[in-house]
């Protein structure tokens, strides 16, 4: 008996739950769908699609844990060379939401060396509460430590949610610990809510490459575990009359540092223009500006206005420049303030990539290329004109 | 070295389209592929073999229709497949995903390497492959951009962190997630093409991997989709036309006016 049905009242048979569905498991046999179980991986996307909720998902209601022994929302303090990474700010803030709706504590993790002093930023933020685990050889993250050391607190003192910024840290973490705990994660969110309903976390989420928007429960389990992405959500501000609070010292058991990976060294790539998930203006380029060295006029308009600079898929496949700038399916999902696109068509790869950004700016010598059809301003032309102008004019007017 | 890759079949996603009537994507004929991280994967996988000898076997979980990507592996360089599909598979988050293709590897035996892309295009959650390693607890590294060495004692990679990369060495066994950077897949050989029609794909099901029944499928995902909304699409807005001076003069003009000049 399959856990998905179609209420044969409801169906209208108008054919949406054939479109949506990717395996090509439903067909419409005298007007009613009918889902060949064999080929359906319950995905749900019918469910959706249906306008008159004829088809159902048969989900077990039974809680797997005590939900109520789980209280307090958690916030993994991601720390890089003993600098508290600007996510942890945004997680505060959300967390501090989160607690107030539930009516708990906010409490921060923090893992590292010589960090105790960090815990009053943390305070300052927001938590009420810091779980401080120091050691020499927890200086810079690795993947079996800190993940038994974090399964091992939660185990412990069971909070209701965890949250970690969706940082290649937090994404290699957070899931090795959600599987140590036998509980469910939702990757990159980008809002998080209190159902009022019944007080569970509302996750949501972009998939399909930002097509569409997914809000993810996890009722049945403890903690709800979310890492959230970086730049969405507003920092918690600083309050420099809460500088103390509750420190918590973990002493860590010699067995849970043990590592079968080293980490050899740590490079630092050269160029201050490469963090585009940090980067407030992103000055991005493609295939159009024909050539490697061309690429100096982008970093011309980056440095004045503070930003980062991105590249196309196209540009990047070319060896114009590192795939570490890429922005789009294969590269790197942005969301700044200001998206500039020179020289870039607007191939949905692209497009996927940074077209949650505030404001899109593109520059483009065909006036048909797709790039003008998601822009908030669109510049036709040529950008080997207009990008060095512009970059004037703007050192003029910002007087840097 | 024995080599597992574990592969996933998805939608193009470059092909989707939104239904306007219900505002909801249209999957219908959406071509199906070969999730383009575990391309790389499968390449570096075959890569690894021609340089160290050994074996790759490529795994996917899914419905009967994705052996077509196990095919596709095989005309690269796989030398074996397994297609794990069952309808009590059906609904699995990451959680049960990972799961499942741990006991499959449990059962496969001997796995030295295990290799995945960073993450699948549909779901994006890059949460499979740490979940594996965690399952079967082994060591992981995520997002490696390159491997420098590789010998039957241990293998030295470039890991890719926000503002560059770590250099990492691990022995084996070892679950790694790469990125785009680390190779360029190569085509599919007339002889791969002919091998790749003629297989038989063996099928894996839920009781061929000795599965907990609570731990697979719906019953055993924690998490489930309860919404979906499409976002509104954006539409174009203001263009500037005419001498590069004069759309220069006029955009930082609008700039001001809408305050974005800070």
């Amino acid at each position: 008996m399959s856990a998905i049905k179609v209420i044969q009242e409801k169906c209208i048979g108008c054919g949406a739950c054939v479109r949506a569905c990717a395996y090509d498991a439903i067909e419409m046999q005298e007007r009613l769908a009918v889902i060949d179980a064999n080929k359906c991986t319950l995905c749900g996307a019918c469910v959706e699609a249906c306008p008159v909720d004829a088809i159902e998902i048969q989900r077990s209601k039974e809680a797997k844990v005590n939900r109520d022994e789980y209280k307090g929302v958690w916030v993994f303090a991601e720390q890089r060379n003993g600098e508290i990474q600007s996510v942890v700010f945004e997680l505060l803030g959300e967390g501090k939401k989160l607690a107030q709706a539930r009516n708990t504590e906010l409490c921060a993790i923090l893992i590292g060396n010589q960090v105790a002093d960090q815990c009053k930023t943390l305070f300052q933020r927001g938590a009420d509460k810091v779980y401080l685990v120091d050691h020499p050889k927890l200086a810079s993250y690795v993947d079996e430590p800190y993940a038994r050391i974090l399964t091992k607190l939660i185990r412990e003192n069971k909070p209701e949610i965890v949250l970690s910024g969706a940082t290649n840290i937090g994404r290699a973490l957070i899931p090795r610990s959600a599987v140590q705990l036998g509980t469910g994660l939702t990757a990159d969110c980008t809002g998080l809510e209190i159902d009022p309903e019944n007080g569970h976390l509302l996750q949501t989420r972009p998939a399909f490459g930002g097509n569409i928007m997914a809000t993810i429960r996890c009722e049945n389990y403890r903690p709800q575990m979310a890492t959230v992405r970086h730049k969405v959500m507003d920092e918690a501000p600083v309050d420099e009359s809460r500088t103390e609070g509750e420190i918590i010292k973990i002493t860590v058991d010699e067995a849970d540092l043990a590592s079968r990976i080293k980490v050899l060294e740590y490079v630092k790539e050269e160029e201050e223009t490469i963090n585009l998930a940090e980067a407030d203006i992103i000055v991005s380029g493609g295939r159009g500006l024909k050539n490697p060295e061309n690429f100096e006029i982008l970093k011309q308009l980056a440095k004045v206005l503070n930003g980062a600079v991105g590249a196309s898929r196209a540009a990047v496949d070319a060896g114009w420049i590192g795939l570490s700038h890429q922005v789009g399916q294969t590269g790197k999902t942005v969301k700044p303030k200001i998206y500039f696109a020179a020289g870039i068509s607007g191939a949905i790869q692209h497009l996927v990539g940074m077209s949650s950004s505030d404001v899109i700016i593109a520059i483009n010598k065909n006036p048909d290329a797709p790039i003008f059809d998601v822009a908030s301003y669109g510049l036709v032309g040529d950008l080997f004109e207009i990008l060095p102008l512009l970059t004037k004019r703007l050192k003029e007017v910002l007087k840097r | 070295m024995n080599i597992v890759v574990c592969v996933k079949q998805v939608p193009d996603t470059t092909d989707v389209r939104i239904d306007p009537k219900t505002n909801t994507l249209i999957r219908e004929g959406v071509a199906s592929i070969l999730n383009p991280f575990d391309a790389y994967a499968l390449e570096e996988a075959v890569q690894i073999k021609e340089k160290c000898g050994g074996k790759v076997t490529v795994i996917t979980m899914g419905p009967p229709q994705a052996e077509a990507i196990l095919r596709d592996a095989i005309a690269v360089g796989a030398d074996e497949v397994i297609l794990i599909s069952d309808r009590a598979f059906a609904g699995a988050d990451t959680l049960a995903t990972s799961y499942t293709l741990s006991q499959a590897i449990k059962k496969i035996g001997n796995a030295d390497l295990i290799l995945c892309g960073k993450q699948a295009i549909d779901g994006d959650t890059a949460q499979v492959g740490p979940g594996i390693a965690a399952y079967l607890d082994i060591p992981q590294i995520a997002f490696v951009k390159k491997i420098r060495e590789i010998s039957a004692e241990k293998a030295v990679v470039e890991r890719m962190v926000e503002d560059g990369y770590e250099v990492v060495e691990s022995s084996f066994p070892v679950l790694m997630t790469v990125v785009k950077d680390i190779n360029e897949p190569r085509l599919a050989s007339l002889r791969g093409k002919m091998l790749a029609k003629k297989a038989e794909i063996p099928v894996w099901k839920a009781e061929d991997l000795n599965a907990d029944a609570s731990r697979i499928g719906l019953e055993g995902s924690p998490t489930w989709v309860d919404k979906i909304a499409t976002p509104p699409p954006r539409s174009g807005g203001e263009i500037f036309q005419g001498e590069a001076a004069e759309i220069v003069e006029a955009f930082i003009k609008k700039l001001q006016a809408d305050q974005l000049l800070q």
